[in-house]
Parts: structure tokens; sequence; C-alpha cells
């Protein structure tokens, strides 16, 4: 696994953030608090081979978000977001 | 049923493997049997774990390569250093079971009533979600013009072949183009080698049809192939990109 | 509970006695990274300890590799269960490093190209227990291992062994990193299972 890219994108998030979100979340808008990029959350990279997921921005690389799942229970940061925009069911 | 295919709580369910087709020298594809499978929208994966007899996990995701309607199908292919493929591909067995959730992502599918012009390019096994949209566009009688650009080494790497050609053939509204970037077959008379910019746009939809891109296959092709087609003025926000990284061995 | 796959063994091999709990033995090295691998030139490459009263120490590659090195063999044991016996080194030690710098620090923080951050007592450092590392198995450090040289603390679970290294900082306060920020163990003791936070 040597090479220059060791990320996959954002489309790998819809796993472990399943379990956390209910939307999918691969089609909710992000934006870098860093950089202020903003577009779909399936355009991120995603560090994965890691004590957890690690979600950076692939226009400045910062990190957006973490996730480490423990057992019975998840530590979820998304301090480097400026907003998640999620696509929900309107409400009635 | 596709409203439920993208929403939805998951949970692991027990698979049960039907019958293995071999599609190359190192790629099978596993027919399954799914209790209750809620359907799925071409596009989406499936999570796969495995559990050892010591309670050991191990878990990957795999694109759905069949349409929505029959039995769901994946194909996986061989990675020689990899630790759920060789199992998939040499060890499961038909009547073996396969721990299974999803159907997983709503950002890279393809929804059948789209009426846009598609544009698929699909590099290695990056070519199995793009086969789930085919699939799908013929399984409920489609008209949606849809042309499928596939980049592969050799003869020998290809999947799908004979369907492909088959649907190809019968309909003219599906287009399909293979790029050999290794080594073409005999009496082949195209160009050897990867796709560049006079290669597209001989062979896809030109941008001002503002084609719906699907993009899929290893990091490298898909940063490659998005760059062309940016380059050449497709829309931007009518392309997507699926990577297939680091995880899928 | 899980189905079982009939066959499946995955990538390890046999538990073994010499094992911390929970841990399985790899052959190979596993590369695990929560971002981008950094380019790093050994002509601005340098390494900083900073005492907690601001005090800076700089070794530039070259200063680095005239120090005396050693030569140790440890096992590493990682948080996500996988473990290596016997794995090979070529690193300076941080007795050496730290020799001549003042401090009255308890807490250190390792910090690396590219922002990563791991935390730990700073007598964990100390007596033999710490090396910056720049070889491996007989070879120059490779990138995605942490070359050009990395943190090497193996009594500890291997996040703490920060990659790409960069520079110590000696603190008064504890300052949790990159991990121990998000639910892993703050000390992380392979031997009494601290991989989470209340373990």
């Amino acid at each position: 696994m040597t090479g220059p890219t060791m990320w996959t994108d954002g489309n790998m998030l819809a796993s472990p953030l399943h379990d956390i979100f209910q939307p999918d979340v691969t089609a909710a808008v992000a934006g870098c608090r860093n950089c202020g990029w903003t577009g779909p959350m399936a355009e991120v990279r995603v560090f994965d081979h890691a004590p957890g997921v690690v979600v950076r921005c692939g226009t400045c690389d910062e990190v957006l978000m973490r996730l480490v799942r423990g057992p019975g229970r998840a530590w979820l940061d998304m301090r480097g977001l400026n907003y998640l925009q999620l696509p929900m069911a309107d409400q009635t | 049923m596709a409203r439920a295919a993208v929403l939805g709580r998951l949970s692991w369910r027990t698979a049960h493997l039907v019958a293995v087709r071999e599609e190359s020298a190192s790629a099978r594809t596993l027919v399954l049997d799914v209790p209750d499978w809620p359907g799925h929208l071409p596009g989406q994966h499936v999570d796969v774990r495995l559990t050892a007899e010591d309670g050991y996990q191990a878990q990957r995701s795999y694109s759905i390569a069949s349409a929505t309607d029959g039995s769901l199908e994946l194909t996986v292919e061989l990675l020689e250093d990899g630790e759920v493929s060789p199992y998939l591909t040499q060890v499961l067995r038909p009547g073996d079971p396969l721990e299974l959730r999803g159907p997983i992502g709503g950002w890279f599918v393809w929804r059948p009533g789209d009426q846009t012009p598609v544009q698929l390019l699909g590099g290695g096994s990056g070519v199995v979600p793009l086969m789930a949209m085919v699939r799908t566009r013929v399984a409920n009688g489609g008209t949606t013009p849809m042309r499928l650009v596939y980049s592969t080494r050799t003869s020998g790497t290809v999947l799908y072949g004979d369907e492909l050609r088959r649907l190809a053939e019968r309909d003219p509204t599906l287009r399909v183009d293979l790029v050999y970037t290794r080594r073409a077959p005999e009496g082949w008379e195209g160009p050897v080698g990867r796709l560049d910019a006079a290669r597209l746009a001989t062979l896809a939809w030109p941008p001002a049809d503002r084609p719906a891109c699907f993009v899929c296959g290893p990091t490298g092709f898909v940063e490659a192939v998005a760059n062309l087609l940016i380059d050449q003025g497709y829309a931007p926000e009518r392309i997507k990109t699926e990577r297939f990284g680091p995880t899928g061995s | 509970m899980s189905t079982v796959s009939p066959g499946f063994r995955g990538r390890r091999g046999r538990p073994s006695a010499n094992l911390p709990p929970g841990q399985y033995l790899v052959e190979d090295f596993p590369v695990l990274s929560a971002g981008p691998t950094p380019r790093i030139d050994l002509d601005t490459w340098e390494f900083t300890i900073t005492n907690e009263t601001g005090e800076r120490q700089r070794w530039s590659w070259d200063d680095f590799r005239a120090l005396p090195s050693e030569a140790p063999t440890v096992d590493i044991h990682c948080v996500t269960k996988w473990s290596k016996l016997g794995t090979d080194w070529e690193g300076v030690s941080l007795d050496t490093l730290l020799d001549g710098v003042e401090t009255s620090a308890s807490f250190a923080l390792a910090e690396s190209y590219g922002g990563y951050t791991s935390n730990l007592p700073l007598e964990d450092l100390l007596d033999g227990k710490a090396w910056v590392a720049f070889r491996f198995g007989g070879e120059d450090l490779e990138p995605v291992h942490g070359g050009p040289a990395r943190l090497l603390v193996p009594h500890l679970y291997f996040w703490k062994s920060a990659k790409w290294l960069r520079g110590i900082r000696l603190l008064d306060q504890d300052e949790p990193g990159f991990w121990e920020s998000l639910g892993y163990h703050n000390y992380g003791d392979p031997w009494r299972e601290q991989r989470y936070w209340g373990d």
C-alpha cells in the first residue's frame, strides 16, 4: 500500500456514518472551515486505514471530521466543518 | 421502493451464495440470495463482513453489479495480497453464508426515470457499478441515451465483454467503447494506451449535451478522467466520481 | 452474534503468549495513516525540542545524524490489534536528545509534519524507552512508515510513535494529541489494554 494516494473518496463514508446519521451523508454538502471549499461529501478525502476515520478537505487537506468507534460508543469531531447540509424529507 | 433504497436503517443480513460466474481470470461474480432485500439503485454498494471462528472480523465494500430486480450480484476482483477477496473468489462455495448490509450510498447513483443522457467512464473494476446502471436501464426498457467508455488493460481483463457487446448491438441508444491500455486483441485497429483528450472527444457525448457523467475506478484513473472532462468543458456539477481506494482488498 | 464465514482466517498468525491482550501477530507491516504522506526535504528537515519556557534546541538532518545512535530491537503493538515482534530499528535515543535540555516539565507532546500529534508523560521518553528512529529493517525509514524520522516508543500503543516527527514540546500541563482527544486512551499501555477513554 505504498504510493501517493492513501485515501479514498467520501462515498466510503456512507457505511461508518450511517450508524450515526440517518440520511445518507455522501449526498450532503460540506463546508471547509479552513479554506471555504464547499461541495458534496462524496468528494472529500477519507483516510480510514487508521485507528479512526479521518476526513480531509480535497482542496486544502485540513481535517474536516474525525470518527472513532470504540466498544459501545463512538466519538465524532466535526470542528473542521463550517456546516453540513443533509438531505432530509420535508417536515409534514 | 427507490426511496427506501436510499434512506432507512442498515442492518447486517445473512445472504447465501447461490452461484458463481467467472468473469475473467481474476474476477468472479457472486450471485446471492438475500432474504427481504429492499432493492437498490444502480451505483450503490454493500458492505460484506467475514467472521473467523475466533471472532476476528474483516469488512469490505463491493459495488452491486446487478440491476435493481432479481438476485443481488457482486463482482469481486482477486487481489493477490488481499484479505477478503481471496476468500470470496476462492473459498466461498454455493450454499455458504455471507453477511452483508446495504444498499449503501446515495451520491453515486443513477435513477432510471432520469432522461438526461448518461456518460459512463469506468477503469478496471470501476466498471462494476456502471454495469449495474447499464443493466438497470435495460431491465426498465430504458430509452435514456447512454454511453460507456470502459478502460481496461487487455482483452483478458475485460468484465462482462459478451454481455456488453450483445446489448450494444441490439440497442442503438446504448454505445459501448473499450479502451485497451496495455494490449489490444487480435485484429484491433484502434489505438492502444490510456484514454486521452482526443480519444475522449471521439467517444463521449459532447459537452454541449451536458450529460450526467459517472466516473469510477482506481483513484489515478478517476482523477485523470475527471480532469479531462473538466478541461473539455463538461458541466462539473454533472460529474460524479467514485474512487476505488486502498480499502478494497 | 455474527455468522461465522466457513474457512475464513484473515491475514494473521496464531495468537501468542508473548502478546498483549487482544493482539494478533502479523508478518507484514501495515500502513496506517491519518493523512497524506508528507514529502520532506532533508535540506529543510529539522527536529526541535522546546521546553516549557519556550527555549528551543534545533537539529538539522546533518546535526541529527551526527549524534550517536542505537539499534534497538523491539516489539510493536498497534491499537488496531496487530503486533509485530522483534522489529529492528536504528535511532537516536531521547536520552541523548534531552541531555542538556533544562526542564521541570512532566509532559511531552510529539508533533509531526502534516499536523499529527501524540502526548505522553516525559518520563516515558527517558531511560532507554524511546528513540527518534530513521532506519527500519536495515533500510532508511520509508515515508509511508514515517520517514525521514519518527518517534519510537514501543512500550505504548503504536499511535503514540508519531510519524514524520518534527519536534517535541515539553509541557507543564498535559495536552491530548490527535487520537487522545477523540476517544483513545491518554496513556495507552497495551499490557493493560488501555485503548479507549475509561479503559
